[in-house]
Parts: structure tokens; sequence; C-alpha cells
């Protein structure tokens, strides 16, 4: 059943046992929400949202407190009632500093008037829903779903919706939990996408050694829903990797997946969407994985906003011997310098990190093309090292850095313990200076 | 609490060292020692242990002389001293393997920078030099005899590729005169198998050298398939495929690349052989002229990247 072809390259990082079981079967936990929630007002791509609160408002749950400003944009939405205390810059976990709105909780949950459901659901509301509540992409990207599904203008039109249940990343068992626990509502999230683009086939992608949940979301797929065992390999779920395992399409090279007729979608977004337009419930939390060192793993329904801190404090607190914490997997997550930051749209886990997450010493490369192998993007990453580190930027992009997606593949399997991925990161931010973009 | 450590993704490292690496060859050169040792007696650990120090040691005084950090933890400079060995006659004179080894450590690797810089396989470039150099020792080798740990004498021998006379069991057993390493075929399969199973080296190269040598044989004689086998089981053709053109600083890194490689390697292997009659070296030259070529069949065969094919359609 289904196209069983997957890329080639990758890596194996799961025949390491690593971590997903601690965390994958156990049921999701509610967390209670924290007395103080930091919404940043740019949790997704495009521009940010425009503040529509002042300090000393009283706000309502699922209230809209910023609104979406500009063609690609986001409205972020209270995620509890309360009050607001603060408005102003906080960091996050990629690094920069945005406008948060800060809301003390009154612990009341108090939900707004505009959280109401939505009967018989047209394709043009369904669109609009996703637009209202928040919703963005929870894989990782956090693209504005209401853009994608917008297909009216593409030729030629889209005609497969990807959904990605894959979850490649080691350690990071969130999506894992939601379709064992909420495979219906993942169903229906793919049915009103497919109303909304007007493609009649939905393919969902699931990695092999999450065969439990294939058989749940099967059991609740209907007419026209696809759902397809992958072999776990990561990065299976990449977007370009997804579709072509799912359609055996290529995305051509800086193209997006409009090119390849797909439109894809994390299957947390589709059950986002699903309560956006059932219930009226805009995106104000959402499942992390928190795991690693600490002293409850699990995974947690957790506020929009609240600070990791008291999310570390449900989970357990830290361990003594944590030396680094990953904000996502720890394949493409990045690690933080202070607790202090807020869980955003996009936020899928949480992984501290012993002395296992210290990058071994740099040693000379052995020419092995171990990297070469892995690399799922067809590249040859020793020869575009080579250049970079001879400043030689101009050979590295003609040899295809640019197409690099930073999976870190590469890095992973180097028995010199390079940092290719991070040479490939720093070529890449070069050559945008010189292109002066 | 210990302040949180920031760094660039990914997060996670694979088990593999370069240290690792190296070390699994030398466990698969073990056993091609212990047949040397069976064969040719005692000597053959000597001259193992003497090259294997030489390395080590030529390397160290290398890193202290020109103030680098010392890189013979690697291992590497183990396997290069192991694979000169096994290039070396039992009989030859201890300072052989010194020479060959500090020819191979310091004029082929530390002067081009180092492990990964080389252009040609080491331990090859110094036996080489040392055939070129002390032919007269370098082909007189000694008669095996098996189990006679004490020794045998070193009596010039003729090459069994010259000699037809040896069986194709005495040619895979090893129970033929030759260099330590290149005489137990069983011994080198056991060690190859062990590469290929702990994924240190890949089929393509010793496939399509192997491959590419044996249909030139079989299309040179005739299709004498009983000829073919003894020429495949000769000299250092098994030695050569499995051990020394799979170097990876030598050798392509794409998929593509090792098979040109490997069926280069081949087709110059019968070329030799065939035109210039037997000598055990020829597999030598063959890899050797092929690592000269390494980086234009790299260049030529760089995979396509995986969104260039439907860029134009």
């Amino acid at each position: 059943m289904g196209v069983s072809q997957t890329f080639v390259g990758g890596i194996h990082p799961h025949e390491l046992g690593n971590g997903k079981q601690v965390t994958g079967a156990i049921a999701i936990v509610d967390m209670k929400a924290p007395a103080k929630v930091t919404i940043p007002l740019s949790q997704h791509v495009g521009a940010p949202a425009e503040c529509l609160v002042k300090v000393g408002d009283t706000v309502n749950l699922g209230q809209v407190i910023a609104s979406a400003k500009g063609a690609i944009s986001a409205p972020v939405h209270a995620s509890v009632s309360g009050k607001v205390v603060a408005v102003g810059p906080v960091t996050i976990a990629n690094g920069r500093s945005v406008t948060a709105v800060t809301i003390e909780n009154d612990f009341e949950d108090r939900w707004d008037d505009s959280v109401k459901p939505v009967e018989n659901p047209d394709a043009e509301s369904i669109a609009r829903l996703a637009a209202e509540k928040g919703i963005v992409g929870m894989g990782g990207a956090a693209f504005p779903t209401a853009v994608k599904l917008e297909v009216s203008q593409l030729n030629p039109r889209p005609d497969v919706l990807v959904i990605n249940g894959s979850e490649c990343e080691p350690y990071l068992t969130s999506d894992h939990r939601l379709m064992l626990e909420a495979p219906e509502q993942i169903i229906d999230g793919v049915l009103l996408a497919m109303k909304a683009t007007g493609i009649a086939k939905a393919k969902i992608g699931v990695e092999d050694n999450k065969m439990d949940a294939v058989e749940a979301l099967r059991a609740a797929a209907k007419e026209g829903v696809e759902v397809v065992a992958l072999p776990a390999k990561y990065p299976q779920g990449y977007e370009k990797m997804l579709i072509y395992a799912l359609t055996g399409r290529k995305v051509p090279n800086g193209g997006l997946p409009s090119a390849a007729q797909c439109v894809v979608m994390n299957v947390a977004t589709c059950a986002a969407l699903s309560a956006a337009v059932r219930s009226g419930r805009p995106l104000v939390d959402r499942i992390v994985t928190v795991t690693g060192h600490v002293g409850k793993p699990g995974n947690y329904r957790v506020r929009i906003g609240t600070p990791l801190m008291d999310l570390l404090d449900a989970a357990g607190g830290l361990d003594a011997d944590v030396r680094k914490v990953i904000v996502g997997g720890p394949m493409m997550g990045n690690s933080i310098p202070s607790l202090a930051i807020p869980v955003t749209k996009n936020f899928g886990g949480l992984l501290a990190l012993a002395e296992e997450g210290i990058a071994p010493e740099e040693s000379a490369c052995i020419r092995c093309g171990r990297c070469v192998r892995a690399c799922p993007m067809g590249l040859m990453p020793t020869q575009m090292d080579a250049y970079i580190r001879h400043d030689d930027i101009e050979n590295a992009v003609r040899i295809g850095v640019l197409n690099c997606m930073e999976c870190g593949s590469c890095t992973y399997v180097c028995p010199a313990k390079r940092e290719l991925t991070q040479s490939f990161r720093m070529a890449k931010a070069m050559n945008r200076m010189k292109n002066g973009k | 609490m210990q302040k949180l450590i920031i760094s660039s993704s990914p997060h996670l490292r694979d088990k593999t060292t370069t240290r690792s690496i190296m070390q699994d060859v030398c466990i698969a050169l073990l056993p091609s020692v212990i047949a040397g040792i069976l064969f040719f007696g005692y000597r053959t650990a000597l001259i193992v242990v003497v090259a294997v120090a030489a390395a080590v040691l030529s390397e160290l005084l290398y890193c202290k002389a020109t103030h680098q950090k010392n890189t013979t933890g690697d291992f590497s400079a183990v396997v290069t001293g192991m694979l000169l060995a096994m290039n070396l006659p039992a009989s030859a004179p201890l300072w052989m393997p010194v020479v060959g080894s500090i020819i191979a450590i310091v004029l082929v690797k530390m002067i081009f920078g180092g492990i990964g810089q080389n252009f040609v396989n080491p331990a090859l470039l110094a036996r080489a030099m040392l055939a070129l150099s002390w032919a007269t020792i370098m082909t007189k080798f000694p008669a095996p005899a098996f189990g006679k740990l004490a020794g045998v004498d070193a009596v010039a021998s003729a090459t069994p590729l010259a000699d037809g006379s040896y069986s194709i069991g005495q040619l895979f057993l090893g129970n033929i005169p030759g260099v330590i390493g290149e005489t137990c075929k069983l011994a080198l399969l056991l060690g190859a198998a062990y590469l290929l199973w702990k994924q240190v080296i890949s089929w393509h190269i010793p496939a399509a050298f192997i491959g590419v040598f044996a249909v030139c044989y079989l299309i040179g004689t005739g299709f004498d398939v009983g000829f073919t086998v003894k020429q495949i089981l000769s000299g250092g053709l098994i030695l050569g495929a499995f051990f020394m053109a799979t170097d990876y600083s030598t050798s392509p890194t794409t998929d593509l690349g090792k098979l040109i490689f490997g069926a280069g390697c081949g087709l110059l292997l019968f070329i030799f052989r065939f035109a210039r009659g037997s000598q055990s070296e020829w597999c030598s030259f063959a890899i050797l002229l092929m690592n000269v070529v390494s980086p234009l069949i790299e260049r030529v065969t760089m995979p396509k990247s995986f969104g260039e094919v439907s860029k134009h359609e």
C-alpha cells in the first residue's frame, strides 16, 4: 500500500535508540497554565503581528492581541485570561529579539466570545479561519497556513496534499503521541485542508518506527486520504524528501513544494486547523516533548508563551549534569543560552543533554566519503567545506552549497567530527551578504 | 547547574571516529599477519613490529619538529606501517621496513599535509621505491614452510606469477613464495569481509577492480577460467583491491568515481601483466597511477543534486 520509495542518502540515528522510546509511550499531560505568559508577536515566517493591547488591558483566553500585517503574517492570541503587564522585547529560541506581550494569568480561563464553532464551513471560511485563528506550520517552519491553503493563483494547481507525520528527528515524539491520541482530529484537519484547497488526494507519511500511529490514522482515515508508512530514516520529514517519498516528484532546487504540485502540512497543524474550524479555537497551546536529562520526560500540552523555566519545572527540572538545552530536535534544533525563552507555535521539543551533547574536537578530513553518501541533497560536503575553509565561497556555491538544507547528516556521520553544517551556514550567510540580500 | 553550552546543530554525533576506522583496518589485517607468521615464521612479526614502530615514530617526530599537534593517536600511522610490512618479503633485512616507513610517512603523507592530503598511497609508493632501489632483496621471496616458526631460508624463489606450477588451492591458502601479506588470500578475504561488514570500505572499488581484471583476462586468454582464477589469486591483486585501492585519501569519494577508479586499476593491472609479464609489483603501479588521476575522476563524477533533475522539465 502506497509508494515505498525513499531518497538516496540520509542517516539512521534512531538505530542508537535515541530517546524516542522514553517519551513515545507516555500519554500527553496537560501542563498547568503558568502564572505569566510572554507571547512573542513574531512566531511565524513573515511580518510580525501588530500589537492591539496595552499594559493594563484585561484579555480573555483566545482573544486576538495582535493582528496579522501584510500578505504573509499571522495574528497572535492570548493563551490565558488575565491582565497585560508588559509589552516589550524578548529573546526567542532562534536568538532573535522580538516584541512580546506579557499577560498575568487570572487562572479563570475565560474564553473570548470570538471562540465559537462554524457550522458547515465552505472552502473560503476554512481558509479565513486558518488566518484568523493564527494557524501556522507547527512542524518547525511556522509558515502561515492560510497562505499555503490559498492555491487558486497557482498554475499548475496542486493535486496532492502531503501531510507530514514522519517526525524523523531523534528524541521528539509530540507528533507521534498526537497521532495516537487524536487521529480523528488530524484526519478532520486533513479533510478541511483538502476542501479549502480543492485537492482531492491527501497522503500522510509516517515513519515505520511508529506503526501504531499508522494504524490509528488508517482507522480514522476517510475517502481520499492515504496513510503511507515510510522507511525510518533521517531526514525523511524534510519537505522535499517527504514529497519525493509520497509522490515520486522532486522539488527543483530553490523551488517551493508548489513546483511539485504539492501543499505540505504537518499533522499537528492539521489538528490545530480542525480545532480552529470546529470550535473556533485559536492556536493558544501545543504539544511539546520535554526529554533528555530532565526529571519527568514526557509530552506536555503547553500554553503558547509559557517560559521554559515553568515548563521545565512541570517536567521535573533539569538534572545536575545538563550541559546543553536544545529547542527542537538534536539534529536541527537550536541550543539556547538561557531558560528565559517562551514556548512559541513552532516549538516541538525541549531536549536537555549532558556530556553527550558536547561536540568532539575537530580533526583533519580523511576523505572517507561518508558525508557524500549521507547527504540527502546529493551534494559533496567534504568538497564544499574544503572550498569554504579556503575562503572560496564562489566555488562552494558553484558546487551547490546553497542547496544545503542544513539537516546535519554529514556532520553526524563525520568520523573526523568536522563542523560541516556550520561551515555551510556560514558560506550561505556570506553569499547573502555578498549579494546584498 | 553548569553554564549552558551554545553550539551549532547537529547536537548528536555518530560513534565512528577516524581512530575507530583505523583500528578496524588493523583488526582486518591481523589474519594476514597471523598467516604470514605461520608460513614464514616469527620474522614476519618482527618486520610488522619494526614497520609499525618506525611509522608511528616518524609521524611523532615530524609533528614535534614542525610544531604540530601529535596526530599519531588516530592510528593511521599504525595502518601504514602494517600495510608496508604486508608488502615486504619476510626475509627482508630489518632496516628495510624502517626506510620504507620513513618514506611512507614523511615523504608521502606528512609533507603534503598529513592524513587525507597524500595524493598517492603511502605504503605503496614506499614499496615501489624500495623495489626500484633494492630490487634483489625485494624480489627474493622465501619459500613458505607451514608451521616452521623459527624461520625459513631466504632463497631466491621465482614469483608464483612467472611460474604456473602452483595450484589454485596453494594460491588461495598462501602456500606460495611472496611478500608477507600477499600470499594467503583466505586471510585477506577474512579481513576484507570484516571491513565490508563494518562499512569501513564499500564494495565498489574491489568489485570493479577484480571484475574488470577478470573480464579482461577471460577475453585475453580465450575464456580460460582456470588461468584467470590463478591470475586473480596471484601477486598483489587481492591485497591491493581490498586494502590499498580503497585508501580514502587517494580514491574518489563518489560511488561512480569508485567504480571508475577500480575499473581503471583492473585494466592497468591486466595490461601490465598481460603485456609485460609477471612481476609482483605491477599491482602497486596500477594503483599508484590511478591514485594520481583520482581527483580528476572525482571531479567528473560529482553527483547531481537532489533538485537538479526537474529544473527544466
